[in-house]
C-alpha cells in the first residue's frame, strides 16, 4: 500500500508550493510567453510600432543562411562535447573503477570542475590558449602548430569544446563511476573465466550494461551543449571568428540585445524551447525504458 | 576430465592475514569433491584460487597433469557456477551459455548444438529466448550450469550454487547435480556450508576451519570417525555430544544415546528441551553429577543431546541414559584430535 501524507487544510499545500510556483511562473513561464508572443510579431527600427506578423519571424528565420549556419555550428559543437565529454569520463572512470573502490575523498575533488562557473572554466582556459601569451599556444608552437583561436574558426569551435567538455567531465565521471562500481564483481569473473580478455569483457559486459547510463548522459550532455555553455563563449570567442562558435543560444542573445531584433530573437528561443522539450520527451521515453535489470 | 592436486596451498590477502594455511588434496579424474565448512573458514577463497580468480600465495595447484598457478583463468579449462549465478543481465539464457563458446570460436553448429543439449539436459528449452529477470531462481540456476556444461570444462567449480533457492528447490536442484554428475563423470569442486548437501552429493569432502583441512574422506567415514572435536561438532544434527571424562573428551553421538533404567545409567540428564520430530524426539539438557560416578566432577554440567525414538517418554526431569561403548570416540581436550583406541 501507498502512504500518503495527508493535508487537512485546503490551502496549506497550496501555500507551501506557493512560492516556488511564484518563482516559475515570474521568471520562467512569463518571459517564455513573452517570448512566444514576440515571435509572431514585428517592431520597426526605433522600437515605436508592433506589428502581428504571423509566422513571417519563423519563415526568415530558416531562410537565414547565418541561422542555417548557427544550427550547424551548434549541432557540430553539441556532438563533439557530449562525444568527447562522455568518450574521457568513460574512459577516467574505467581507470579510477580499477584503483579506486570507494575513495570517497578522491571523488569529491573530481566533482569540483562541475562547482566551477562556467564563465570561469572558459576563462581558465582562454589563458592557456591565449594566442601570444598562453602556455599551451607556447607548447604548441614548439612542435609547430600556429595557434590563434581568435583568428582561426576551428580552433575557436576547439578551445570552447575544450572548455566545456572539462567542466562537464566529472559530472559524467560520476555517474559512470557508480555505474562501474555497481556492476557485480562476479559478472566480470564469469566473463574472465568464459575467455573474455580485458577489453572484450569491458565492451560485452560491462558497458551493454552502462548503456542506459551512456544514452542519459548523452541526452544531458546535449542539453547542456545547447543551452548552458553560454557563458563559456561569451568569456572566450563571443560567436567569433566571423560566427565560428556561434551556437543558437549565443545568437540568441546577440541578435536580441546586440542587434535589438526582439522578433526575430524570440522567434529562436522559441525554436530552442521546442528542441528542449523533444530532447526531455526523448530522454523520459527511452531512458527509463532501456535498463536492462 | 582431469585430475587436480592441491599441494600444501597457501593464500594471504595481506602480509598479517593468512586465510588458507596449506591444504593438500589429490582429487581423482571425475571425483564429486565437498568443501565444506563454517562461513569465513576459506572455502570460497579455496575455489577461487583454482579457478585463477584469486592469486597463489604458496604451494601448488595442478589441474590435469598442468600446474596452473600462473594461468589465466580461461587457461585453466574450469567452469565456475557462482552463488548469485552471474548471469550475464543483458543476454538471452542463449547467449548466456554460448557466449564462452562464441569467444573460444567454434563454429556456429558446433555452438548450436552444444547449447541445444545443454538446454535438454537440464529442460531449458522453452526458455532459450528469455532474458534472465524473467526467470525465477530455481531457472536462473540451471542456465548458470548450463553455461559450464557448453563449455565441457575439464572442471567444474560450485560457490555455493544452491543457497540462494527455497529449501524444496534446494532438495530438487541436489538431485539434478547428481545426475547430471553421473551423466557426464566431470571433475567437481563444490563449496557449501550446509552439511546435508555436503553429506548427499559429496564421493569425498574436504572439512575447513580458519583456513586449515580438519578432515578428508568420504561423507559416511567422516561422519562415523570425526578426526577432530570442529568435525565432530560441525557434523551430524545434532552434533556429537563432547563430554569431559577422565582428562579426555568423551564423544557420543545423540542417536547412540538410549534411555534405560536409573540402575543401568551411563549418564543422567536434567533435560530442559525437548524437540519433537515427528520421527524421533531430540532431548537436550545438562548432565547432573559425574558420569564416572564422582559427585560434582569435571563432566558435571555438560551439554547432551539425545535423540530419541517417537515412542519414547519424553519429559521434564532426570533422564537415565546409557550407551554402547563401541559408540565411544574418544579426543584430546588440548589439541582437539582423536585419540584411536
Ligand atoms: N578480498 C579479500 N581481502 C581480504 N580478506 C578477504 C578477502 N576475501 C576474503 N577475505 C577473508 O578471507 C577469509 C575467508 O573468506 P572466504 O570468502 O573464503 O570464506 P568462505 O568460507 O567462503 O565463507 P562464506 O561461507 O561466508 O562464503 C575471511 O576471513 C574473509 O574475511
Ligand atoms: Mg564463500
Amino acid at each position: 500500500m501507498e502512504k500518503r501524507v495527508v493535508f487537512r487544510s485546503a490551502w496549506l499545500p497550496y501555500a507551501l508550493v506557493a512560492p516556488q510556483l511564484a518563482i516559475t511562473i515570474v521568471f520562467f513561464f512569463w518571459p517564455a510567453f513573452q517570448a512566444a508572443w514576440f515571435s509572431f510579431q514585428l517592431q520597426d527600427a526605433f522600437g515605436l510600432k508592433t506589428e502581428f506578423v504571423g509566422l513571417r519571424n519563423f519563415a526568415e528565420l530558416f531562410n537565414d543562411p547565418h541561422y542555417l549556419k548557427s544550427f550547424k555550428i551548434t549541432a557540430l559543437f553539441s556532438v563533439l562535447v557530449a562525444v568527447i565529454g562522455i568518450a574521457v569520463s568513460l574512459l577516467l572512470a574505467t581507470m579510477a573503477d580499477r584503483v579506486l573502490r570507494g575513495a570517497l575523498a578522491y571523488k569529491t575533488l573530481l566533482i569540483w570542475p562541475y562547482a566551477v562557473a562556467p564563465a570561469v572554466a572558459a576563462v581558465l582556459w582562454a589563458f592557456l590558449f591565449a594566442p601570444s601569451v598562453g602556455i599551451i599556444t607556447f607548447a604548441l608552437k614548439q612542435i609547430g602548430v600556429e595557434w590563434n583561436y581568435v583568428l582561426q574558426g576551428d580552433q575557436a569551435m576547439a578551445l570552447v569544446v575544450i572548455a566545456s567538455v572539462w567542466k562537464q567531465i566529472s559530472y559524467n565521471f560520476l555517474f559512470f563511476l557508480a555505474w562501474l562500481q555497481s556492476v557485480p564483481k562476479s559478472l566480470i569473473e564469469a566473463a574472465a573465466i568464459d575467455g573474455a580478455g580485458p577489453m572484450r569483457r569491458f565492451w560485452t559486459v560491462v558497458f551493454p550494461l552502462l548503456a542506459p547510463t551512456t544514452f542519459f548522459l548523452l541526452v544531458v550532455n546535449m542539453v547542456y551543449a545547447f543551452f548552458e555553455t553560454f557563458g563559456v563563449i561569451d568569456a572566450t570567442t563571443q560567436g567569433g571568428p566571423a560566427g565560428a562558435t556561434q551556437i543558437l543560444v549565443y545568437k540568441v542573445y546577440h541578435d536580441g540585445f546586440k542587434s535589438q531584433d526582439l522578433g526575430g530573437s524570440s522567434a529562436q528561443s522559441v525554436v530552442l524551447m521546442i528542441i528542449v522539450i523533444a530532447l526531455t520527451v526523448i530522454q523520459f521515453r527511452f531512458v527509463e525504458r532501456k535498463v536492462h535489470y | 576430465m582431469a585430475a587436480v592436486s592441491l599441494k600444501d596451498v597457501r593464500k594471504s590477502y595481506t602480509s598479517d592475514l593468512q586465510v588458507i594455511h596449506g591444504v593438500s588434496m589429490e582429487i581423482k579424474d571425475g571425483e564429486f569433491i565437498v568443501i565444506l565448512g563454517p562461513s569465513g573458514c576459506g572455502k570460497s577463497t579455496l575455489l577461487r584460487m583454482v579457478a585463477g580468480l584469486e592469486t597463489i600465495t604458496g604451494g601448488e595447484i595442478v589441474i590435469g597433469g598442468r600446474v596452473v598457478n600462473n594461468l589465466e583463468p580461461k587457461d585453466r579449462d574450469i567452469a565456475m557456477v557462482f552463488q548469485n549465478y552471474a548471469l550475464y543481465p543483458h543476454m538471452s539464457v542463449y547467449d548466456n551459455m554460448a557466449y564462452g563458446l562464441r569467444i573460444r570460436g567454434l563454429a556456429k553448429v558446433e555452438i548450436d548444438t552444444r547449447v541445444q543439449k545443454a538446454a535438454e539436459i537440464l529442460e531449458l528449452k522453452k526458455f532459450l529466448g528469455r532474458k534472465p529477470r524473467e526467470m525465477s531462481g530455481g531457472q536462473r540456476q540451471r542456465v548458470a550450469m548450463g553455461r559450464a556444461i557448453v563449455r565441457e570444462p575439464q572442471v567444474f567449480l560450485f560457490d555455493e550454487p544452491l543457497s540462494n533457492l527455497d529449501a524444496k528447490l534446494r532438495v530438487q536442484m541436489r538431485g539434478e547435480l547428481q545426475a547430471l554428475h553421473r551423466r557426464l563423470g566431470t571433475t567437481s569442486l563444490f563449496v557449501t556450508h550446509d552439511q546435508v548437501e555436503a553429506m548427499t552429493l559429496a564421493q569425498r569432502m574436504i572439512v575447513m576451519n580458519a583456513g586449515r583441512a580438519e578432515q578428508i574422506g568420504a561423507p559416511l567415514e567422516v561422519y562415523a570417525r570425526p578426526a577432530t572435536t570442529f568435525v565432530a561438532g560441525f557434523i551430524g544434527s545434532p552434533p556429537m555430544n563432547l563430554i569431559p571424562k577422565e582428562g579426555r573428551l568423551l564423544g557420543i553421538r545423540p542417536e547412540h544415546l538410549e534411555p534405560c533404567a536409573e540402575s543401568e545409567a551411563m549418564l543422567t540428564v536434567a533435560v530442559d528441551l525437548i524437540e519433537p520430530l515427528g520421527a524421533d524426539t531430540i532431548v537436550y539438557g545438562h548432565i547432573t553429577g559425574d558420569p564416572d560416578g564422582k559427585p560434582d566432577g569435571d563432566g558435571s554440567s555438560a551439554r547432551v543431546a539425545a535423540r530419541l525414538p517417537a515412542n519414547a517418554v519424553a519429559q521434564a526431569g532426570k533422564l537415565a541414559l546409557r550407551y554402547d561403548p563401541a559408540n565411544v570416540h574418544w579426543y584430546d581436550p588440548q589439541s582437539g584430535k582423536r585419540i584411536e583406541q
